[in-house]
């Protein structure tokens, strides 16, 4: 078992042809991935590593049964290919595109609302389920089959809490990341409830960071829903208020969203916050009792 | 992108809001030949820097004497400006706004952002005209009015008459009412369409002729929008900004100075803000915020490498890189590189984790490059204090 993706997944990758869109879908597949169609709109016909090219994404679902979409399209045309994706039918939509407009994502999850379809991201680095299927950037060959689902707001980080976890050897389910932008598909709460329900995972790394509340929504859940053991880590304990640290939705405004209140809130819920980031999966290991 | 208050009012103009007449004003010159013109009882000068709390640093002057202008303007530009947000170096003024006066009667404040939770655009409103609105949330919360808005339809009549009852404007001046709900239709309109991080009117006020005017205005932009709108990139004031982000942003690099002695240069954001979080454990602090971005190159990272040298504060470097995608080994040639262009004066210590680490981390050590490597985080945080002492 694993959560939102598996070796069954269908990808079709938007923005196929583009500089990422090629090196990552070729990635994906060379993990296992399931990736059966691409969409470049003009471009039909063509083949990116032995994967079809289509011009449209009802056009790709409807010759390959892709049920999953990984976007990679540039910002000023990513909200445009979300919305296509959802109509066409996509199930799942996974947007690793980084700088979308935040009013144009305002109009994209407002039209999402109500319909049977889940964005992840954007901003974000996708979502793996190990040795199953690698749908987004990160580096495969980190993750090693095991108990922990890890859930988290950033990438490079995500990949540090991974190596920690896959070399003390407690592995993961599944990774996912919900991204780093204000406005986003799936948060911290929608995930925790598929981990929660997932019989493979029995710990939750959940990694945070300054700005907005999602890991107060989170805390709130946790206390009411959870009982699987929650470690989780919050970034930016230093960082200056009214300063953008890199994410669009990294940034302490009006005194709100810091690391400080956040991991006070989580620890009250009964989260293991760890300080140090580099202690990630000894606290796991401890909270398995392994 | 931050905008000064005439820029902010320009656009309110534009939209509708009503505000002030008033005119940027760079010279003393140009203050007595716009006073001239504007001819009012009440003549406001202001400093315009962003940053609040001008008026309490003595930023703001309000005069009935027209002659007396031009003598606030030469006093003005070119001062330094110490308010509760431009930190203790304060803000030089290189501008003004000098606009009419106005005969207020109530404050009231308004503003329009995002609302992360709903990811809805929402007012925020409140009689508490005036103040710090965070100081408002935190001691009198019932009187923070919310309104969000529906962006499938927009702004729509009752959004306003929402706000505008539960800001008793029945009882203050129900004259103002239709104006008011006007106004805030055309503050959406501003916000959405210019894609505006944040609008917000403090004070805005009720004047004794019953009309409504936007006294004040901070407009702030979604960066990410900004290739949207040229009109708005030509209000960037550089003056405004730290010398030091803007050669970032230049060689795009994602850079935020802070006051610690630690450089540190990261492959990713989050990633970054744990590395400055890990040094402050281990016993100092960060000099900076330093995204390197996914693809760390020897060109981004020489960059790098310029950037925190640059301030003075940086008694160590710490470049910590978990390498995906991109190979450790490349990035430790590009280490190499960059270090032979840019003379490095301070302790260096490097930590490489990920794909292809070990060769990374022998190529750095057989480099004859003075520095240390590491391979886990909080060794190599240790290394970088002990190397360059810990903070006062």
């Amino acid at each position: 078992m694993s959560i939102l993706v598996n070796k069954n997944t269908r990808v079709v990758v938007q923005g196929i042809t583009g500089k990422e869109g090629s090196f990552h879908a070729t990635q994906c597949k060379a993990y296992g991935t399931k990736v059966v169609a691409g969409v470049t709109p003009g471009k039909a016909g063509q083949e990116v590593e032995g994967i079809p090219v289509f011009n449209t994404v009802a056009d790709a679902m409807k010759k390959t049964e892709a049920d999953t979409s990984l976007i990679f399209v540039p910002p000023p045309f990513c909200a445009d290919a979300i919305l296509e994706a959802a109509d066409a039918g996509i199930k799942l939509i996974i947007c690793i595109t980084e700088g979308i407009p935040v009013n144009d994502m305002v109009k994209v999850k407002r039209a999402l609302r109500g319909r049977d379809v889940r964005l992840i991201g954007p901003n974000c680095p996708g979502v793996i389920t190990v040795d199953e299927a690698k749908i987004g950037i990160m580096p495969g060959f980190i993750h090693k089959k095991g108990v922990v689902g890890v859930v988290s707001r950033s990438g490079t980080l995500t990949y540090e809490a991974v190596h920690q976890l896959s070399t003390l050897g407690l592995g993961e389910t599944t990774c996912v990341g919900i991204g780093g932008d204000p406005v986003n598909g799936t948060g911290f709460v929608d995930v925790l409830p598929l981990f929660e329900k997932d019989p493979e995972t029995q710990a939750i790394v959940m990694i945070g960071e300054i700005g907005g509340d999602a890991e107060e929504k989170a805390a709130e859940f946790i206390k009411k829903n959870v009982k699987k053991p929650v470690i989780s880590f919050i970034a930016g304990i230093t960082a200056p208020p009214g300063r953008r640290m890199g994410h669009a939705g990294a940034i302490i405004s009006g005194g709100k969203g810091t690391a400080a209140e956040k991991m006070k809130t989580l620890e009250a819920a009964g989260v293991k916050v760890v300080r140090n980031p580099a202690e990630i999966g000894a606290a796991v290991k401890q909270a398995l009792g392994r | 992108m931050n905008v000064h208050e005439f820029q902010a009012k320009s656009l309110f103009a534009q939209f509708g809001v009503p505000v002030p007449r008033g005119k940027e004003i760079t010279s003393p010159e140009d203050a007595t030949a716009w006073a001239n013109e504007l001819n009012t009882p009440v003549f406001v000068v202001k400093a315009q820097i962003h940053a609040g709390g001008r008026g309490k640093a003595g930023g703001v002057k309000i005069t009935k004497d027209k002659g007396a202008v031009a003598g606030f303007a030469k006093e003005l530009i070119g001062k330094t400006l110490v308010t509760h947000q431009t930190g203790p170096k304060g803000r030089q003024v290189h501008r003004l706004l000098l606009e009419e006066g106005a005969n207020i009667s109530k404050e009231l404040y308004l503003s329009i952002l995002v609302d992360r939770d709903s990811g809805w655009p929402v007012f925020i409103a409140s009689t508490e005209g005036g103040m710090e609105i965070e100081e408002v949330a935190e001691k009198t919360p019932e009187k923070i009015i919310k309104e969000l808005i529906d962006p499938a339809v927009g702004f729509q009549g009752y959004n306003g008459r929402n706000v505008a009852f539960a800001l008793g404007l029945n009882t203050i001046e129900p004259a103002v009412i239709n104006p008011f709900i006007q106004m805030m239709g055309n503050l959406y309109r501003l916000f959405m369409e210019k894609h505006a991080a944040m609008v917000e009117i403090n004070p805005l006020i009720i004047t004794k002729e019953k009309t409504i005017v936007a006294l004040d205005g901070k407009v702030s932009f979604d960066d990410n929008a900004l290739f949207k709108h040229a009109d708005v990139q030509q209000m960037r004031d550089l003056n405004e900004e730290e010398p030091l982000e803007i050669e970032a942003g230049a060689n795009n690099l994602n850079y935020v100075k802070l006051d610690g002695n630690i450089g540190c240069m990261v492959n990713g954001a989050g990633l970054a803000m744990a590395t400055m979080d890990v040094i402050k454990l281990a016993g100092s602090e960060p000099a900076n915020f330093l995204d390197v971005g996914g693809g760390a190159t020897k060109e981004t990272v020489a960059a790098g490498f310029r950037i925190l040298l640059k301030d003075p504060n940086v008694k160590g470097i710490f470049i910590n890189i978990f390498g995906g995608i991109v190979r450790c080994e490349r990035i430790a040639h590009g280490v190499i590189e960059a270090a032979k262009e840019v003379k490095i004066t301070v302790p260096l210590v490097v930590r490489l984790q990920g794909t292809n680490a070990e060769e990374g981390r022998k190529l750095l050590a057989e480099s004859g490059l003075k520095l240390e490597v590491a391979d886990d985080l909080w060794e190599a945080a240790q290394k970088i204090v002990k190397l360059t002492g810990k903070a006062a």
